[in-house]
């Protein structure tokens, strides 16, 4: 009997990409802790017209507000949506009070919660043992937050399952020509939620000869555990790419205006998405 | 006065987990000011964050450039949190009742909120695993409530030693701070009491702005005013801002 291969990323165009790994009702986790948010992959979903999603992200921002608010959303689980420092995300508020484009099923955890449900997906658990919760309402509105007793000490700990998404999308600094990633600068959960996904699609700043990995914090991961790669300069943006450029918190300001009003939103995301071409992809091909 | 105020609970000996807003305008005031050694730690994995202006997000790139270690969520929440290694927490609030506790997550029912707020974050486990929490929240009757819609961080639960019994052995709320006095727990009842006015508030004002019958410590400290030098660094602070950032 032949031994499993190891899995090996390819080389795709954006568009290729998120046709091939993401689908109707697959649940996706776009991470990035304010920084690498993988904004150009997650317009490429609204163009491509997925429908149905669980979208899993500890910090719904202005991406899934407008993954939300194009009515490309099911279900949400997350622990803070927010534009941060600015204030609510209006097309999120909008599909939770009154139910536009579509309802909104919503899974609400805390930070802790949440990162450790990453983890625990990456280590391959069932299930994240934690404290946490205690005293709040949060397990009132979310069944799947639940206690346990520990075996060895009595104490009442909380468990939360283990995220295993379909697909996670991530924006990274660069990759080498085999398809190792580097990431650096707040490096978030995009290590765990790639480890914990069964796909997992990458878009990098630049392909390189040699990482040159930047600090000791910098993380790798390695060509094995991801499936596709799309070259993408400026994937981030609004958000930002450590070492490559800056986080644009006039746009995150604006956005607020923007997306207040139904009919503005959809003029700015038919003018800066639907009608957008996709971000202009090298055609690296790499040796993968 | 508000941010002046806040950042004044803070010492140079903090380890301070920082939230967005008012508290991180307040936590790093302290750091220019009178706590230059302070530890601000902020929930993007940045520790020990030296930013030159008040950061829109808790993720700008400048908190990372100045940290002194950069670290994955999961490993800030799980051994620095609640591993116990964090003086004080610093949150902001929608709501606060009468016994510290804190709703970020909806005004009205769950189910059909009449405003849906941005949810937990950070915060429910700054609150419990924090040794103390500090709150800083403009005062208005819609903000203090007898009771909030939504617990979404724990403070003194129902009073009295209500929060022991949860099995938390962490402080809690030890100081509100608002626009118009400083509000601490009663030490038997946990239930807030004004212990400090800010100059030129009333406290008529104070009792017609909170949404249950406050109580007034025996002895009312009056905020002392805020100083040329506090003053100056926070509109220099601001000054070097982001756009938007809000205005402490």
């Amino acid at each position: 009997m032949d031994r499993p291969r190891r899995r090996r990323p390819r080389f795709l165009s954006l568009p290729d990409a998120i046709a091939a790994h993401v689908h109707d009702g697959d649940a996706v986790a776009m991470e990035g802790f304010t920084h690498l948010i993988p904004f150009a992959a997650g317009h490429e979903v609204i163009r491509q017209g997925r429908r149905d999603l669980t979208l899993y992200r500890m910090t719904p921002d202005l991406l899934y507000d407008q993954l939300i608010g194009m009515g490309c959303v099911r279900r949400l689980v997350f622990s803070w949506g927010g534009n941060p420092g600015v204030g609510s995300l209006h097309r999120f508020r909008d599909a939770v009070e009154h139910g536009w484009p579509r309802p909104l099923e919503l899974e609400e955890h805390s930070h802790a919660g949440m990162a450790a449900a990453y983890a625990a997906g990456a280590a391959g658990l069932p299930c994240a043992v934690l404290r946490a919760y205690t005293g709040t309402d949060l397990p009132r509105v979310n069944p799947r937050i639940r206690f346990l007793t520990c075996p060895f000490t009595g104490e009442q700990l909380a468990a939360v399952p283990a995220i295993r998404p379909d697909v996670a999308i991530v924006h990274a600094q660069r990759a080498d020509r085999a398809g190792n990633v580097l990431l650096e600068g707040i490096v978030g959960v995009q290590k765990e939620v790639v480890l914990a996904a069964a796909r997992a699609v990458v878009t990098v700043e630049e392909v390189v000869d040699d990482l040159r990995p930047g600090g000791p914090n910098a993380v790798v991961l390695p060509a094995w555990t991801i499936d596709a790669i799309a070259v993408v300069p400026g994937g981030a943006r609004p958000s930002y790419a450590h070492g490559y450029y800056r986080r644009d918190n006039a746009f995150y300001a604006a956005w607020d205006a923007i997306a207040r009003d139904r009919e503005t939103f959809l003029a700015w995301m038919r003018a800066h998405v639907l009608e957008a071409r996709p971000p202009q992809v090298t055609g690296q091909t790499g040796t993968a | 006065m508000m941010t002046v105020a806040a950042a004044r609970a803070l010492t140079d000996d903090d380890v301070c987990f920082v939230g967005i807003g008012l508290p991180s305008a307040a936590c790093n005031l302290a750091r220019v000011t009178h706590a230059p050694n302070i530890v601000l730690i902020y929930e993007s994995g940045t520790i020990g964050a030296r930013p030159s202006a008040l950061p829109l997000s808790i993720g700008d790139p400048e908190l990372c450039e100045t940290a002194l270690t950069t670290v994955s969520v999961p490993e800030l929440f799980a051994y620095w949190l609640q591993g116990g290694r964090i003086t004080v927490g610093f949150l902001g609030a929608a709501q606060v009742d009468r016994f510290g506790n804190i709703n970020t997550t909806v005004i009205g029912p769950y189910a059909h909120p009449h405003a849906r707020l941005p949810g937990a974050g950070g915060a429910p486990e700054i609150a419990s695993h924090c040794q103390e929490v500090l709150v800083i929240v403009p005062h208005t009757r819609r903000a203090f409530v007898p009771r909030v819609d939504f617990v979404t961080s724990v403070g003194h639960a129902t009073g009295g030693d209500a929060r022991a019994r949860l099995g938390l052995h962490t402080r809690g709320p030890t100081l509100v701070v608002t626009d118009l006095c400083l509000l601490r727990p009663d030490p038997e009842t946990r239930e807030l009491v004004v212990t400090g006015i800010h100059p030129g508030v009333r406290r008529e004002e104070i009792a017609a702005r909170t949404g249950w019958p406050v109580r007034f410590a025996a002895e009312v400290a009056e905020t002392p005013p805020p100083q040329a030098h506090e003053l100056a660094a926070l509109r220099d602070l601001v000054a070097r801002s982001a756009p938007a950032a809000p205005a402490p």
